[in-house]
């Protein structure tokens, strides 16, 4: 009989899990990192969310939007503006604002993805493309926005632990989402779209949703960046920024969180790690990138997502199995 | 008895060619109706037609009385009639049982909120479809194999997948193409059996196109046969075999010196 966990106890063992992760990285902070390195946590988490929500769209439904920096920046920008024309505590405001910033960027997602959902493959990718340009010469030519200027004077709210939260809330709803007959729709879509319409699943709300869910995520990413940074300027959204944040989900594995997650981490902090080859950090890093694809072009997990339970689960199974069979062995030699 | 299907005087055109004219069939509950013609005589077409793929430039379809104009494909499904395809279509890098689940969407109904909070009625629903689909793949003999990649799979366990995928979506009337296509004698033999008891466990009517006339002449209790897009014949398996007009559609005219062969024209 192989060993199972029960349901309730494999919650428990993950939400140990996230909280033993919390506090070992608050320790980290407090005694071993310096103060510059435990700053980089804070864009490793917005990073995380960013791909892991791209993730859902590129590679659980298939498609290929490249325009994640245009959603990620109506959330940073309706977040901050938020904040600072609301007379309420940050404490209060913060919170609010990101996931009004998530809202918003999601309101976006379906007026984007209603229409660009009808194509597929590159022509998605151009017209996304093409409104997250948009959006960025008009948050540049804005008043409000403060154009070329930047938004200035945002109160620096995004610490360790709201980023922490963040990921955590985005891995379980994007996990449970998954995992779930709604999750399966996406992925049909994925696999065959006709065979998918054919087995009765609506693949036009299922298109929209995934995109949708996909554009929120990346709105609260925004809006933890912008209270990082305390100034927002249009031009850091641009195309570059959807490329990097694709080429994280891509490298990591297109359908895998736990791929998404290590490459998020590892992109970020590369061209830190990096900073003693000055002049060839921008190369290395670019031939990491080859390498990968040319030897493991799926990506460094593939569509593997790892599951802490599983995995114990299958190391008791193994030991058990190990000592069954030296029993089973040492009960020959007696007979 | 009321006809399960109903379809009247369905047509359609492709531009100037008229794929399909005049094509009407009233299906009964039970049955098993064999489709069959020579390549490009319209046949999935049909299938299209009946399904929503197309939208039909004349005539009508109705399930249970209730016409399916309009409708999208998924509705369709949704309302009762599902489909295998002539080229499979499985969602291959997901798991057989998976594959199964997907078309078990509509039989459950809780919401997205409900699914992310992971509320009891998420584990009631799945554990209770996860057991109607263990039970379906068993009815293939293929839930030694439910953890499996469905791309994985022997090509003839793939072609039952999908009829079991199909089954899954609870339909009244189960569309097959070619179902034994690539198959060998006793697979098709094997298939034949499935298709009869598909038909009494899960009580529904089979339309099927099929090349193999051994199988279509062995199971079908009516077959129609098309031709340049029209009903040119239709009746019982031995009807049709003697039918001058399907043996010249198949094996053209007799020559004028007798010589039975396909006619240059």
């Amino acid at each position: 009989m192989e060993f199972r966990f029960k349901t309730r106890t494999k919650y428990l063992i993950n939400t140990v899990a996230v909280l033993a992760l919390y506090f070992f990285l608050m320790f980290l902070q407090g005694d071993v990192l310096t103060r510059y390195q435990s700053k980089m946590l804070i864009p490793v988490g917005i990073y995380i969310i960013l791909a892991v929500s791209l993730n859902l769209a590129a590679g659980f439904l298939g498609q290929l939007p490249l325009g994640h920096a245009g959603f990620m920046s109506v959330g940073a920008y309706t977040a901050a503006l938020f904040t600072k024309n609301v007379a309420l505590p940050i404490a209060v405001s913060f919170p609010l604002g990101l996931l009004l910033g998530g809202i918003v960027a999601a309101i976006f997602g379906i007026l984007i993805g209603l229409p660009a959902l009808r194509l597929r493959g590159d022509y998605l990718a151009i017209i996304t493309l093409g409104f997250s340009e948009i959006i960025r010469v008009i948050i540049l030519n804005l008043d409000f926005t403060g154009g070329a200027f930047g938004l200035r004077g945002i109160t620096r709210a995004t610490d360790f632990t709201s980023v922490f939260i963040c990921v955590v809330i985005t891995i379980a709803v994007l996990h449970m989402l998954i995992k779930s007959r709604h999750g399966r729709a996406i992925i049909a879509i994925r696999e065959n779209e006709i065979a998918a319409e054919a087995t009765g699943i609506p693949t036009t709300y299922y298109k929209t949703l995934g995109f949708t869910v996909s554009a929120f995520f990346a709105g609260i990413a925004g809006g933890l960046y912008a209270h990082y940074l305390g100034i927002l300027d249009a031009g850091t959204f641009g195309f570059m920024k959807s490329i990097e944040i694709l080429v994280m989900v891509v490298l990591g594995g297109m359908g895998s969180m736990i791929g998404s997650v290590i490459a998020a981490t590892g992109l970020t902090l590369l061209p830190e790690l990096l900073r003693g080859f000055d002049n060839y950090r921008m190369v290395i890093y670019s031939l990491l990138l080859v390498v990968v694809m040319v030897f493991k072009p799926s990506g460094l997990m593939g569509t593997y997502d790892f599951s802490l339970s599983r995995s114990i689960e299958s190391i008791i199974n193994s030991r058990r199995r190990k000592a069954a069979k030296k029993e089973g062995v040492s009960h020959d030699s007696h007979t | 008895m009321t006809p399960i299907l109903d379809v009247a005087n369905l047509g359609i055109d492709f531009g100037g060619l008229q794929a399909l004219d005049d094509f009407n069939i009233q299906v009964y509950n039970n049955e098993i109706v064999g489709l069959i013609g020579p390549n490009g005589a319209g046949k999935t077409t049909v299938f299209n037609l009946l399904t929503s793929v197309y939208q039909p430039s004349r005539g009508s379809i109705a399930l249970e009385g209730k016409k399916t104009k309009g409708k999208n494909t998924y509705q369709v499904t949704q309302s009762g009639i599902a489909r295998t395809f002539q080229n499979i279509r499985l969602f291959k890098d997901i798991s057989v049982l998976d594959n199964v689940m997907v078309a078990m969407h509509n039989g459950m109904s809780y919401t997205l909120a409900e699914a992310v909070l992971r509320l009891p009625s998420y584990w009631k629903q799945e554990a209770a479809a996860r057991r109607t689909a263990m039970d379906l793949l068993a009815v293939f003999d293929m839930q030694g194999v439910a953890d499996a990649k469905a791309g994985s799979l022997p090509y003839g366990a793939q072609r039952r997948l999908e009829i079991a995928r199909a089954l899954a979506t609870h339909p009244k009337v189960l569309l097959l193409d070619e179902p034994a296509a690539g198959m060998n004698p006793s697979e098709t033999a094997e298939l034949m059996t499935t298709i009869r008891s598909i038909r009494d466990r899960f009580n529904i009517a089979i339309i099927l196109i099929e090349h193999d006339m051994s199988l279509v002449m062995g199971i079908c209790e009516r077959i129609l046969v098309l031709n340049y897009g029209l009903v040119i014949a239709q009746g019982t398996p031995e009807e049709i075999r003697n039918n001058p007009l399907v043996v010249e559609a198949y094996l053209g005219k007799k020559d004028s010196d007798g010589k039975k062969g396909i006619q240059a024209s």
